[in-house]
């Protein structure tokens, strides 16, 4: 790992006990912020990330082959340590006595049972910041329950919001564990600020249904404020229309129209060669146009469907209406605005080869970001164990013999 | 032990950000949700809304008593909880002069206009930074301040769909029917997230160097890093995928159940066989295929048919307790209701009371970000329209006069 550090966090260290993609997903973006990120995990049991990837249904033998790992996991080191054998969680500790945080998403209980808790850390290592995940909190009657993305956006109420009125609601996926793990990270970073200015450490209790309730406010505020109880509606708005996808030329293609007002309106209607629609009192105000989107979104298929999206877009951009396509995995990847900001970027990976991973969401004029592959399995234990613990490699070569490296 | 509460350390302190001075000039959700994680933190807020109408989020509901009211929108006042409230027009020249004022005391500028506003009225980052060397200021824009895309209009249903967040989201539908966003203004909380993260990076990097910075955000780049693994299964992979599956999904999703839906996620074979010991082990489930996982996500539509048999015989609030007391992840679909009754969330206080001025006491969703030395706690309301105007621009040394006088000209 030569690849120089300009990040913000430059001289910050932590220690995580992750798997799946929530807490590993925060420790990823905190070490593409520069911050010194060290996962411990283990053969003994795999963090499955490294084993299936739930958008592709793939499976792996080798820990090592998993892109979706590669992508949840960038610029982090790994030490591999089997935490059922005492010696290994005594080096846990010892770890974490030189860390400023540690972050940890195991079902709750687990750390306070392998004597890694926020107590026994702390006795170590009095200011250490100490983040929980999991997906109802450390307290409270549900304490003890797991979950995945699904279940969270479902008892959070955003399943329930998102999808078909008259089907079922979404099943959501990997994004909710992303959005946990971002609020994870911000939670993290404020209790370091707090730390630098008091010298304090503290315990932060993060529930991933929490993380998500609150991208509902909308919904939670109509029920408190009207006692009403909002559900699904497709693409449709509350008061914009249209507002809709619409098919275009292709398989599967689709571009996304949105109208606000009368101007946006007016000038759709030119764009579309119907300029007699303006003064059709079906659409004449935005209530009229609202009342009757059904027809509307017959109207612009009926355009569109002959057409190739990003034409669609040229044309209505042009005219100030915003459209924009419906971009699958592979448009994303081909778009041109993307392609330009480099948003897909490769790196190269002793297994996988070339790899393509998402580069970080900001750019910081002052402290720019690099990205480096995730780790293999057990990559840098000696890098961490001799380098930072001050491990001989005598005793390494022990340690991995007893299975307390594994 | 600790993790019991959330108990106070003796320090006066309102959050872990507290002294830290936040100047937002945003509308809508990205923007303010952002300044509204800094300011639940403990920071001070002031939010600039334009005079006289305000952020546009005021005229969006849901409405108290469904009344069309400025000072009555939910949306608004769930978005800027614990900020103070100014009006103020940078784009005359006594409201530019007052935007260097606020910006010179500010650790940290948030904005959302479009690529080039700031710059064009003298206010861009280049140009604050010598009033102002320790500023961190960000911009977040709907697709970034480069490409070709970067001037295009786009709604929050736009931003979901070509960043790829509507195509990609799961669907029990058909390919005749378009993909979806998600609901509500749920993608535009990404752009928040993520920018308060780089902005609480900055900050620790300016408490040790001094410097500020200026970070640019991408609404685009937001949603897509929120779906960064499935977003390279095309060029990873070669995979298609659509919102009606990817490969061989598992058996579960969200399923239908006697009072409304369930979902149920078993990547682990224990949490498979609790799934099984809590539909009560029938003779399908003995079938040997079935304890095979790969034949298992190849038949899942089958399996889930047997399944729903017994979920419609069950209740959520059965399925959820039952199958979780036997270890399998499931969970209930919830409505807003059902969250406000949530006995998990009342014991962690997850909603908290709030007087306001014109809409009286009302619940609120806290926070999720949650610290043992530092209980969360509602500061204020959202302002009013201009509510601290007087309070802050006092504080600069406006004279009431001076203050008429700006009002009448509809800078403040």
């Amino acid at each position: 790992m030569d690849c120089e550090n300009h990040g913000p966090l430059k001289g910050l260290r932590l220690t995580e006990f992750t798997h799946a993609w929530a807490g590993p997903y925060a420790g990823c973006l905190l070490a593409l912020l520069g911050m010194e990120v060290i996962k411990v995990e283990s053969r003994k049991r795999v963090d499955h990330t490294r084993l299936m990837s739930f958008s592709t249904g793939r499976h792996f033998t080798d820990p090592n082959q998993s892109g979706a790992f590669n992508n949840l996991n960038l610029n982090k080191k790994s030490v591999s340590l089997n935490l059922k054998k005492p010696k290994a969680v005594e080096i846990a500790k010892r770890l974490a006595a030189v860390s400023d945080a540690i972050m940890e998403n195991m079902r709750p209980g687990v750390m306070e049972r392998l004597g890694l808790d926020y107590e026994a850390v702390r006795r170590v290592k009095p200011d250490i910041v100490y983040l929980s995940s999991s997906a109802c909190g450390q307290v409270g009657p549900e304490r003890e329950y797991a979950g995945y993305a699904p279940t969270f956006a479902a008892s959070a109420g955003l399943s329930l919001n998102t999808g078909y009125e008259d089907e079922h609601p979404s099943n959501f996926m990997g994004a909710i564990d992303l959005r946990s793990a971002t609020t994870a990270a911000a939670a993290l970073l404020a209790a370091l600020y707090y730390r630098q200015r008091t010298g304090r450490g503290q315990y932060i209790d993060l529930a991933s249904q929490e993380t998500i309730a609150m991208l509902n406010g909308e919904a939670l505020m109509d029920y408190f404020l009207n006692k009403r109880v909002r559900t699904r509606r497709g693409n449709r708005d509350d008061v914009m229309a249209p507002h809709n996808c619409y098919r275009c030329a292709g398989k599967d293609n689709w571009i996304s129209i949105a109208v606000a007002d009368d101007k946006e309106w007016q000038a759709l209607c030119r764009a579309i060669n119907r300029p007699e629609l303006e003064s059709d009192r079906r659409f004449s105000d935005q209530q009229a146009r609202w009342l009757h989107q059904d027809e509307l979104d017959e109207i612009i298929t009926a355009w569109t469907e002959s057409r190739d999206y990003y034409h669609v877009m040229e044309v209505m951009q042009g005219v100030g209406v915003a459209a924009a396509p419906s971009l699958s995995a592979e448009g994303l990847f081909n778009d041109a605005h993307i392609k330009e900001r480099e948003v897909f970027r490769k790196v190269s990976h002793p297994v996988l080869g070339q790899n393509w991973v998402i580069a970080p969401p900001w750019r910081l004029s002052e402290t720019p970001a690099s990205i480096r592959r995730a780790p293999l399995l057990g990559e840098h234990n000696e890098d961490v164990l001799e380098g930072l613990l001050g491990l001989t490699s005598k005793e390494l070569e022990e340690l991995k013999e007893q299975e307390v490296i594994y | 032990m600790q993790k019991s509460g959330f108990r106070s350390t003796g320090y006066a302190i309102n959050g872990p950000l507290e002294g830290v001075r936040v100047v937002e000039y945003c509308s809508l959700v990205s923007g303010p949700y952002c300044a509204k994680v800094m300011a639940d933190l403990g920071a001070l807020v002031l939010k600039i809304e334009p005079p006289r109408v305000g952020d546009r989020a005021r005229y969006m509901g849901p409405f108290a008593g469904d009344d069309p009211h400025p000072e009555k929108s939910g949306f608004f006042l769930y978005l800027n909880t614990n900020k103070r409230g100014l009006t103020l027009e940078p784009s005359r020249p006594s409201g530019k002069d007052i935007f260097e004022e606020l910006v010179r005391n500010a650790d940290v500028l948030i904005e959302d206009r479009p690529a080039g506003y700031m710059e064009g009225l003298g206010l861009g980052y280049e140009d604050l930074k010598k009033i102002n060397p320790g500023l961190i200021m960000t911009s977040i824009t709907p697709f970034g301040r480069s490409g070709p895309y970067k001037d295009y209009k786009a709604y929050p249903l736009n931003m979901a769909h070509i960043s790829g967040q509507g195509y990609l989201l799961p669907l029990p539908t058909n390919l005749e029917r378009p993909p979806v966003k998600a609901g509500d203004h749920a993608g535009e909380y990404d752009p928040a997230l993520v920018a308060a993260v780089a902005i609480l990076a900055a900050l620790l990097e300016k408490a040790a160097s001094g410097r500020g910075q200026f970070i640019e955000v991408s609404k685009m780049e937001t949603l897509i890093s929120m779906q960064r693994v499935e977003s390279v299964a095309f060029a990873n992979d070669g995979v298609y995928m659509t919102r009606t599956g990817g490969l061989n999904p598992m058996p579960g999703g969200v399923l239908p159940c006697k009072d409304g839906y369930v979902v149920i996620v078993t990547p682990q074979e224990d949490q498979w066989d609790a799934l099984v010991e809590l539909i009560g082990r029938p003779d399908w489930a003995k079938e040997e295929w079935v304890g095979i996982r790969e034949e298992r996500n190849t038949r899942s539509k089958e399996i889930n048919e047997h399944l729903v048999e017994w979920l419609m015989q069950h209740t959520k609030e059965e399925i959820f307790r039952k199958g979780q007391a036997l270890g399998c992840p499931v969970a209930p679909v919830f409505s807003a209701r059902d969250q406000a009754d949530s006995e998990q969330l009342a014991v962690r206080g997850f909603f908290q009371e709030i007087e306001h001025q014109v809409i009286g006491r009302t619940r609120f969703p806290t926070s999720a970000l949650r610290f043992s030395a530092i209980p969360y706690r509602f500061e204020r309301p959202a302002p009013l329209l201009g509510e601290h105007n007087e309070e802050v621009y006092g504080a600069l040394g406006y004279t009431e006069q001076e203050l008429a006088k700006l009002r009448d000209e509809g800078t403040i």
